[in-house]
């Protein structure tokens, strides 16, 4: 009996830690609470088929609290092995803080042109930190069936999409636009940096305010305030009081029309809304003009410096850099494109659609992202309270254009 | 009366022993709450003295204060989330108190029937968690899904429902009576206690001299139950101005709208744990907190030794 004990004793402390031994542990901090479950049951597994020694779990947390929370346990030095990065300053501290490795000498790195690196790496062009994963598009998506209904077509230019909702809101059976203040971020994101490039021209326009030769002030950025305050009596009555989910759920159960969305909501959209989706670009003020889209670079993967498995986790970076890894992901998740060089084929109708904006379109990046989102005032934060006061009325769009060229000003002195 | 026992020779002078057992009985609570409560405030207290120089964490004296107080935008901030906080106060001072006051009278009137039911029916919301609280009135006053609405139809008010939670001009107010509803079980429990203990013959007495009704509140049960008014007050005031987690259940950590609903909670959790793209600043953070200590402190100081010392006390 005491033999069989000591027998038992044995195994179970000895030996079984040597078996999980053999198996490494991988940690992937994150915000994309939403694809946990895409994760779980696609992604890892195949990572996991070829790499049977190592184990991978993804970690997720609220988006929100995801920047200062990472940062806490990168300090506390209790961070998993992969970083799920923000594109542009957010990451870029962490990587001077020496919480992110180089990983310019990753085999793989070079299926991605520098714009697709251009959010990981650093001003001076060097050093790349992340393995970009994929970026996301503005614009609008929305009901066919109830265009059909009303039987209007999708708006080319600005006076075309006000017409449209115009012709919703006097039919009365939809809210012609499905967006709400509350959460103020919305106002920002599916908004401002929505419409806006049509009015700074895209990447002139953020490279220029950068440089300091525009200003938040000119008329080319308080514009799409006064545009966004157009909104106002199409969207949907108390919007002051509706949140994000609210916003989606008016739209999913068809109650909206238009959606001002960004290309992450396709996927929770198909699994939801039970009628035909189409989207189209934010329109342009003439037909004809040049048209620009906000083509952001969201999401990349990094190695914590101090992580305990590099070797296993870099193994893994490999992995989300090949070919292999953009197909999976780009149709697991559609709506978030790669950034591969390598052409994806995509099934999903709705993201060819936003993706094909590419062609005619002139991308840019969300202008609050980079350098000048250095500081504080947070240019983000501040973009996300101002548009939804404009919407709710209670700023003016020169108001609101003043209010955070003043706020930059107290931080930035763009280099002469 | 130790005199008396030295100069008695008959006794043996008694040796005083150190009563180990006090400090036994003492230490583990009171290492537990050195550990949990005294160090982290000793440890906030001294964070808000320092602040990164060059990337290392010094010595900065009274700095982050100056800056707190000083710079355009962090004092504008401040301000305003202290500003808010005062008013979240003095509604439920207004509101919350009086009401709680006002059920524990009616509660306590012995021909009451069913008094038990309403005592705890109105205690429950107290015992709920802020997050169910936060979540079931941002439903029942969403303008899409909530009931609000359509019950204000219903009574031809719908005229009168606005989005309330959205609107920088009510959205304080709102939140502050949802906080009033969930707490407003506490004072009158309080004071339902105190009523109780108010012994029959002074009432009696009263009822002799003619006094009954309500003048027999106003001039017999008021000053007696004074006292746990008082408490009810500090302990109005303490909450208040510790108050974080209903604003952050049904407003987010913005205390949006505008910052119209952002407290001193909801300031110092932006600024020492960050929030979206604006990153955490611990010392800036300690800085606040220290700030709502010393507020905190000042309230219940002011309480403690000016006006309980002059509250008159009854004894039966």
């Amino acid at each position: 009996m005491t033999r069989i004990l000591k027998g038992v004793l044995f195994a179970t402390t000895v030996l079984a830690p040597g078996m999980v031994f053999a198996q490494t542990n991988l940690t992937i901090e994150s915000w994309r609470n939403d694809d946990l479950s895409i994760w779980q049951e696609k992604i890892i597994p195949a990572f996991e088929a070829k790499n049977p020694d190592i184990k991978v779990t993804f970690a997720p947390m609220a988006p929100t609290e995801y920047n200062s929370a990472v940062n806490a346990k990168l300090e506390a030095g209790t961070a998993g092995d992969l970083i799920t990065c923000r594109p542009f300053d957010l990451s870029l501290g962490m990587f001077q803080k020496g919480q992110l490795a180089a990983l310019n000498d990753l085999p793989g790195m070079s299926n991605f042109s520098d714009t697709a690196k251009s959010a990981w790496t650093t001003d001076d062009g060097k050093t790349t930190f992340c393995v970009p994963m994929a970026s996301v598009i503005h614009g609008f998506i929305y009901n066919k069936k109830a265009f059909e209904e009303v039987g209007v077509e999708v708006p080319k230019t600005e006076d075309e999409f006000f017409a449209v909702l115009e012709k919703f809101k006097t039919d009365g059976n939809y809210i012609p636009l499905a967006m709400g203040t509350k959460d103020q971020w919305e106002a920002a994101t599916m908004g401002y940096y929505n419409i806006g490039p049509n009015y700074w021209k895209g990447e002139e326009g953020r490279k220029a305010l950068i440089a300091g030769e525009q200003k938040l002030t000119d008329p080319q950025w308080v514009e799409p305030y006064a545009t966004l305050a157009k909104w106002k009596p199409y969207l949907g009555d108390g919007f002051e009081a509706q949140t994000y989910p609210d916003s989606q759920n008016l739209f999913t159960l068809g109650r909206a029309a238009i959606y001002p969305a960004g290309s992450w909501e396709i996927a929770p959209f198909r699994a939801q809304a039970d009628f035909e989706m189409g989207a189209f670009p934010p329109p342009v003020k003439n037909a004809g003009d040049t048209c620009y889209i906000s083509d952001h670079n969201d999401i990349g993967i990094g190695l914590n410096a101090k992580g305990k498995n590099p070797e296993a986790a870099k193994k893994f970076l490999e992995w989300v850099a090949s070919a292999e890894f953009a197909e999976l992901y780009a149709n697991a998740l559609p709506g978030f494109f790669s950034l591969n060089s390598t052409a994806v084929k995509m099934d999903d109708a709705l993201a060819q659609e936003f993706v094909s904006w590419r062609e005619n379109c002139k991308p840019t990046i969300r202008p609050s992202a980079a350098i000048v989102g250095r500081g504080q005032p947070n240019l983000d934060l501040e973009m996300w309270r101002v548009s939804a006061n404009v919407i709710n009325g209670t700023q003016t769009p020169e108001e609101a254009g003043a209010e955070t060229q003043k706020g930059l000003d107290s931080w930035y002195k763009p280099a002469k | 009366m130790s005199d008396t026992d030295s100069t008695d020779p008959a006794i043996a002078p008694v040796r005083r022993h150190i009563r180990w057992h006090v400090l036994v009985f003492l230490a583990p609570a009171f290492l537990v709450y050195t550990a949990v409560m005294i160090l982290p405030l000793i440890e906030t207290l001294r964070l808000s003295l320092f602040n990164m120089v060059e990337g290392q964490l010094s010595f900065v004296g009274f700095n982050n204060f100056r800056v707190l107080f000083t710079d355009p935008r962090l004092s504008a901030d401040f301000w305003n989330a202290l500003s808010n906080n005062v008013i979240f106060f003095i509604i439920h001072m207004l509101v919350q108190n009086p009401i709680g006051i006002a059920l524990a009278a009616m509660l306590s009137v012995p021909s009451l029937r069913f008094a038990g039911f309403y005592r705890s029916a109105i205690f429950v919301p107290t015992l709920l968690s802020f997050v169910i609280v936060g979540f079931i009135w941002k439903l029942i006053l969403s303008p899409i899904w909530g009931i609000a609405p359509s019950l204000m139809d219903w009574v031809g008010l719908k005229w009168a429902f606005s989005p309330w939670l959205g609107k920088p001009e009510s959205a304080l107010i709102t939140v502050s009576l949802i906080s009033v509803w969930q707490y407003v079980g506490i004072p009158m429990m309080l004071i339902y206690a105190a009523l109780l203990n108010i012994p029959d013959e002074v009432l009696e007495a009263a009822e002799c001299d003619g006094i009954t009704g309500w003048s027999q509140f106003w001039k017999i049960k008021l000053p007696l139950i004074l006292p746990s008014i008082g408490i009810i007050s500090v302990l109005t005031f303490v909450g208040n101005f510790n108050a974080f987690d209903l604003i952050y259940t049904v407003q987010g950590a913005l205390g949006g709208p505008n910052g119209s609903t952002d407290i001193l909670g909801t300031l110092l959790y932006r600024t020492f744990f960050g929030f979206q793209n604006q990153l955490g600043d611990r010392s800036m953070g300690a800085t606040i907190a220290a700030v709502m200590f010393l507020i905190i402190l000042a309230g219940v100081s002011l309480y403690l030794f000016v006006i309980q010392r002059r509250m008159r006390r009854y004894q039966f």
